[in-house]
């Protein structure tokens, strides 16, 4: 069975052909089960990196190793299937099927991925619901939800097939303070608990003191 | 696979109302030209039928297919009448059986068909209730008659008048209704069946009124032996028990007006020799019914070639739309599958979800087509009625 803990980055280089922009990564290592904050301002590169880290972009030159798998090696339907198992993924604009129900949505990539849910994932899903306030929901299409009650089934979605790698573009942006943390606090708690690898793209400086390793895109990006 | 059937199912029950229509269209479109083949199909089966068992028609030198529309559907086409002695003539050879066939009235809409009791043998129709015409002014109703009209034997029903308003013309004839005759899905459903002399006083050749020897209130003048009534002569307009004596019928009866005669030859000898005499004549003229009829079917299916290509035309210009529509669809749902590629879903799960989306879709339009053809030849039948 291939390693699955921690994400390594080596001479990692990406630009977008024909602009002028460009990422450059020389090193980062996020062990399993610790977390990771991208932060910076607009237009810095920080969901350029994250698209990266998962596969959907393919660098330039360098490596990108998910545990022992190096994503950039792998073809496309071979990535797909890598993210599907091992990969959560929280997007900016939530990404949601508006004509499903939140139950529906939440199990979605585990239903591709392993057909019906079972008791066990039912369960998990139920938990994650409840933690996340949004339980009293799980029959309703996800049209009729708030942009924050969205965001947050997104967050369910990425984590209920307990990822090794949960890559979180924004996951705060449409929250309030309170409901931000408590996210935070859950994408924290499940990383570590599963030892999980968790990176997070985020504009509030005062959620970065929780995650044991920051990085600012400042550093890497260039123009 | 299950989840690309439910992503699908879902997408397509949400969106249930384009599905449907988009399924609707379909079906319609390609159900079409398979409707249209039945009911075709259906027509030429049931015209052949009829004109099969009708071996030659005699009428008029004319429009042959008006003859024998009017002696098979009681059409009731504008033609010549032949008079009486024809049938007399036809008999006289005797290498055939002759019934003849007078048209020219309808009440409520039925057409009022003067015959013999020998047409109700030759068609096989039996009475369902009542019986048969047994006195002047009796009639027999088709069962769809009786049926739609809620008639039954014993009440009456009134001839229609040719003009509302023509005081000298046609008086309406109560006539009382003896039988009705059991369905046999032929437009023999559909008329009134009456003796040719009850036609013949529809027309008023015959009539009944007050006996003039018995009351004088109603004589006008008497010279040389005639007596010539006044306004106030009672006229019938229905036979009755007590009345039917007093019915009698003016001029000779052999020039009295028949719309056709059908002829049942012995054998094919009669049947081919009768042809030839009819051949000759410059005023009669005798068809077979089963040769007018093909080429008129012949005719209807060009056509149904010709309305076939159209729609095929067409059906191909829908799925051309149809594939549009989807193309569109799935153009407009970019973002939606970009969204499923990113979290893993792998492109074939992708294309099995359009492949079913458009399946259901596809399914839905086959079922909808069947049914508009169950539809159809459910239908056939009573169009073709209506339409003849």
């Amino acid at each position: 069975m291939s390693d699955l803990s921690g994400l390594n980055v080596t001479d990692l280089h990406f630009a977008y052909s024909g602009e002028g922009f460009c990422v450059q990564v020389p090193r980062l290592d996020v062990s399993g089960g610790k977390a990771l904050a991208l932060a910076g301002p607009s237009g810095a590169g920080k969901s350029t990196l994250l698209r990266l880290f998962t596969g959907l972009l393919t660098p330039n030159a360098g490596k990108i190793c998910l545990g022992s798998t190096q994503i950039d090696l792998l073809n496309h339907e071979q990535r797909r299937a890598f993210r599907l198992k091992h990969i959560g993924l929280v997007f900016q604009d939530f990404a949601l099927l508006d004509y499903l129900t939140v139950t529906e949505n939440i199990l979605l990539p585990h239903q591709f991925r392993d057909g019906i849910a079972d008791t066990p994932v039912r369960l998990r899903m139920q938990d994650l619901t409840e933690r996340l306030h949004i339980d009293q929901y799980v029959n309703k299409r996800v049209s009729l939800l708030s942009q924050g009650e969205r965001q947050r089934v997104a967050v369910a979605r990425a984590l209920v097939h307990e990822p090794q790698f949960v890559f979180a573009d924004e996951p705060t942006a449409s929250l309030d303070p309170a409901r931000g943390r408590i996210v935070v606090d859950m994408l924290l708690e499940d990383a570590r608990k599963r030892g999980a690898c968790l990176v997070m793209v985020t504009h509030d400086p005062n959620l970065l003191p929780m995650f044991d390793q920051t990085v600012r895109m400042e550093d890497f990006a260039t123009a | 696979m299950s989840a690309a059937f439910h992503l699908a199912a879902r997408y397509v029950l949400r969106h249930r109302i384009q599905s449907a229509l988009l399924a609707g269209a379909l079906g319609l479109v390609f159900a079409l030209p398979l409707c249209l083949r039945v009911l075709i199909e259906h027509a030429q089966q049931e015209l052949r039928a009829r004109a099969a068992a009708t071996p030659q028609i005699v009428g008029t030198r004319g429009s042959a297919l008006d003859l024998m529309m009017t002696a098979l559907y009681f059409k009731r086409e504008n033609l010549t009448p032949l008079p009486f002695d024809a049938l007399a003539e036809l008999r006289h050879t005797k290498s055939a059986s002759a019934i003849p066939l007078h048209l020219r009235y309808q009440a409520q809409g039925a057409p009022i068909v003067g015959t013999e009791l020998e047409y109700f043998t030759f068609r096989g129709l039996h009475l369902a209730a009542g019986k048969q015409l047994s006195r002047l002014g009796d009639c027999v109703l088709g069962a769809s008659v009786a049926k739609q009209r809620n008639l039954q034997p014993g009440g009456h029903v009134f001839s229609s008048p040719e003009q509302a308003f023509d005081m000298a013309g046609v008086y309406p004839l109560k006539m009382h209704i003896s039988g009705v005759l059991a369905p046999n899905g032929t437009p023999d459903d559909e008329a009134i069946f009456v003796d040719l002399k009850t036609t013949w006083l529809i027309e008023g050749r015959s009539h009944g009124h007050d006996d003039l020897k018995k009351d004088d209130s109603v004589i006008l003048k008497k010279e040389d032996g005639n007596i010539v009534g006044n306004a106030a002569v009672r006229m019938f307009n229905e036979v009755t028990d007590a009345n039917l004596t007093s019915f009698h019928f003016h001029g000779d009866i052999a020039t009295y007006p028949i719309s056709a005669v059908i002829v049942l030859p012995n054998d094919a000898k009669a049947e081919a020799l009768l042809a030839g005499q009819f051949a000759r004549s410059k005023d009669k003229q005798l068809i077979r019914p089963r040769d007018e009829m093909e080429s008129l079917l012949a005719q209807l299916v060009r056509l149904e070639g010709f309305a076939t290509s159209a729609l095929l035309l067409t059906a191909t210009a829908a799925l051309f739309v149809t594939a549009l529509v989807f193309a569109l669809s799935f153009r407009l749902r970019q973002r939606e599958f970009a969204t499923l590629e990113d979290v893993g879903v792998s492109r074939l799960s992708l294309i099995t979800v359009k492949v079913l989306e458009i399946l259901f879709v596809g399914v839905a339009a086959i079922g909808f087509g069947l049914l508009l053809l169950l539809l159809a030849s459910e239908v056939a039948p009573h169009l073709l009625r209506w339409a003849l």
